[in-house]
């Protein structure tokens, strides 16, 4: 591969995608840093689902360049392709794997085999072992790693997911709307672990929570209609005129 | 490796069910050649043949679980692996006749002799040769699911869309061996078959054999399918089934995995029809027709589709039952099948298996209910 073309980790520029006319992304740049931890707000239809879609391989953009890590050009990648990089992605709704326990959800998740043919022959290592052991410890789950995904309970989903999240170990961590239809508890110990994860990894969180946006205490990029309208600390952008507008109407 | 591999994902009840298809395997050819005719334990030739081509069926049901009850791909098209092995079968059969056919034509079957045909059509080169035709009768399905497979799993095409190019799929088969262009014996496929392997097969000796075989195909097509489904592969495979695009964000190719089981299952479907001809003396277009490959699917949800021992039990019930209406009351045949469909789908969705299942919790659940 050539040689890096910029330092940013994730990059994104003139990024366009219409459906049918509409654009849900207009013209968007973006840069996150290696070890950076970023917020994304704005209001519904402000195109931050359909950004991570562009990011994941889910869905192409129009024009516009997105390069992961200075050199994967992630327009021509597929979704398995994109994962394997190195970019993971925690969805709205919990989706665990409801046939499967605890620990075969970890299994499946975990870095390494990918390949069917190799999956086939494959056995249980020591390394992987202690790995999903370090998971269940790390996500308070070892008395459930025997249970099917389907019994638990959305707590217990949402945390099995981040597990899986670990045990896949990307390098970009792109996270939509974690707490959402969590208590104010639940909510700030979400904060914590993503700080915790943040310390290796880097991270992409999309959230509509205000409080929980201010708890995470990062860098803050403000979407409107498919573009960047402001980027700062949350206390900047909430000063920002535009972006109060937005929020509260005109 | 293998060994290991092979044994993996086989639990007790597994095993022993492998064992009962080899016992009945061995047991009723025994009985049959073994005692005499007028003796309580005598099995007659044709219960014999019955539980043979319901053995086949079994194969069958088995490969159609493999891709719809393990991955989520409901194939409504299966019957035309079966039918490819079958006529591979035929093809091997039809030039063991030689020169005792109608014609006495040494080389060309009799139809080939009556359309006049000069020569061998090249495709049939080398099914006189058993290796050949046996050979084949692997590869013609396979290559048939992985070309259909590629383009359809690489588009992802799934769910209705799927079943319903594999049921054209089926339907294209059968118009095409309908015609007599075809080379393959038109709408009277291919029969009055002699010898297989320098056996007549119409000698008891020979059906017991046969018989024996197909229970031996059916031991070792569960035994392969349970390896897969045991395997860290088969659980990816069931994930695929019930979140695939979750598996594509795990970085999983998710084409690799429905197209190496989809061949295989097409595989173990040509082998079933392979074993299927020589036991029912016949192979012909109608094999291809669509309300074979959509019963097939029925036995499966009938015995309970994602188990292995399901399947098999399916086939067996639905099949006894056809041979019974069908005898008894040939008129309610067909309203027997569509309730059948109604009762399973509404009130066993997991079938004869998950019957079972629901049994065992619900008693499991009045005990733990009653007072200690």
């Amino acid at each position: 591969m050539s040689s890096r073309s910029t330092s940013a980790l994730l990059y994104l520029s003139g990024v366009t995608v219409s459906f049918d006319g509409f654009k849900a992304l207009n013209n968007l740049s973006l840069l996150v840093e290696p070890g950076e931890m970023r917020a994304i707000i704005g209001p519904n239809g402000a195109g931050k689902t359909t950004m991570m879609d562009v990011v994941t391989g889910k869905t192409r953009p129009d024009s516009g360049e997105v390069v992961f890590d200075g050199r994967a050009d992630l327009t021509k990648l597929d979704e398995a392709s994109i994962a394997t990089l190195g970019i993971g992605r925690k969805f709205q709704k919990p989706t665990v794997f409801e046939n499967h326990t605890v620990r075969d959800n970890l299994v499946l998740a975990l870095a390494g085999l990918r390949k069917w043919h190799s999956l086939l022959l494959a056995q249980p290592s020591k390394a992987e072992n202690d790995r999903l052991a370090e998971i269940l410890a790390i996500i308070r789950m070892e008395e459930q790693q025997h249970m099917l995904g389907a019994r638990l309970s959305h707590g217990q989903k949402q945390w099995l997911e981040i597990g899986m999240l670990l045990a896949q170990d990307p390098k970009l961590l792109l996270v939509d709307e974690p707490v959402a239809g969590m208590t104010d508890v639940e909510t700030e110990t979400t904060a914590q672990v993503l700080r915790e994860i943040n310390r290796t990894h880097s991270v992409v969180v999309v959230e509509h929570d205000m409080s929980f946006v201010r708890a995470l205490d990062v860098k803050v990029t403000v979407l409107h209609e498919g573009s960047m309208l402001a980027e700062g600390t949350l206390d900047q952008v909430s000063a920002d005129q535009r972006v109060v507008e937005v929020y509260l109407g005109r | 490796m293998i060994t290991r591999f092979l044994w993996q994902g086989m639990d007790r009840s597994l095993r022993l069910f492998v064992l009962l298809v080899l016992a009945i395997g061995v047991a009723l050819p025994l009985l049959n050649q073994l005692t005499p005719p007028d003796s309580a334990f005598h099995v007659p030739a044709w219960l014999l043949q019955l539980m043979g081509k319901y053995l086949c069926y079994a194969l069958l049901a088995l490969a159609v679980d493999l891709v719809w009850g393990f991955c989520g791909i409901l194939s409504l098209g299966h019957g035309a692996f079966f039918a490819l092995g079958g006529y591979c079968m035929g093809m091997y059969l039809m030039r063991q006749i030689g020169s005792r056919g109608v014609y006495g034509n040494p080389l060309l079957p009799d139809f080939m002799v009556f359309l006049n045909y000069k020569e061998l059509p090249w495709f049939w080169y080398g099914f006189n040769h058993f290796w050949f035709a046996m050979a084949m009768v692997v590869v013609v399905p396979s290559l048939l699911a992985l070309a259909l497979g590629w383009f359809a799993f690489r588009s992802r095409v799934t769910g209705v869309y799927l079943s319903i190019i594999t049921q054209a799929m089926t339907f294209a088969l059968m118009l095409a061996f309908f015609r007599n262009d075809m080379g393959l014996g038109g709408n009277n496929g291919m029969t009055d078959f002699k010898e297989i392997l320098g056996f007549s097969v119409q000698a008891d000796g020979t059906r017991a054999v046969l018989y024996f075989a197909s229970a031996v195909a059916l031991a070792l097509g569960l035994i392969v399918s349970a390896a897969v489904v045991g395997s860290r592969f088969g659980k990816a495979l069931t994930a695929v089934r019930d979140a695939e695009s979750r598996m594509r964000f795990l970085g999983y190719r998710v084409e690799g995995y429905k197209l190496f089981v989809f061949v295989l299952s097409a595989a173990m479907a040509g082998i079933a029809g392979a074993l299927y001809v020589p036991q029912v003396g016949i192979i012909n277009p109608s094999e291809f027709s669509p309300a074979n490959s959509i019963e097939a699917v029925l036995w499966v949800a009938v015995g309970g589709r994602g188990t292995l021992i399901g399947p098999v039990i399916g086939a067996f019930i639905v099949n006894f039952g056809k041979t019974w209406l069908t005898g008894a009351l040939p008129e309610v045949w067909l309203f027997a099948l569509g309730a059948l469909f109604i009762v399973v789908t509404l009130l066993l969705p997991k079938g004869v298996v998950g019957l079972w299942g629901q049994l065992k919790a619900r008693s499991q659940a009045k005990k733990a209910r009653a007072p200690a």
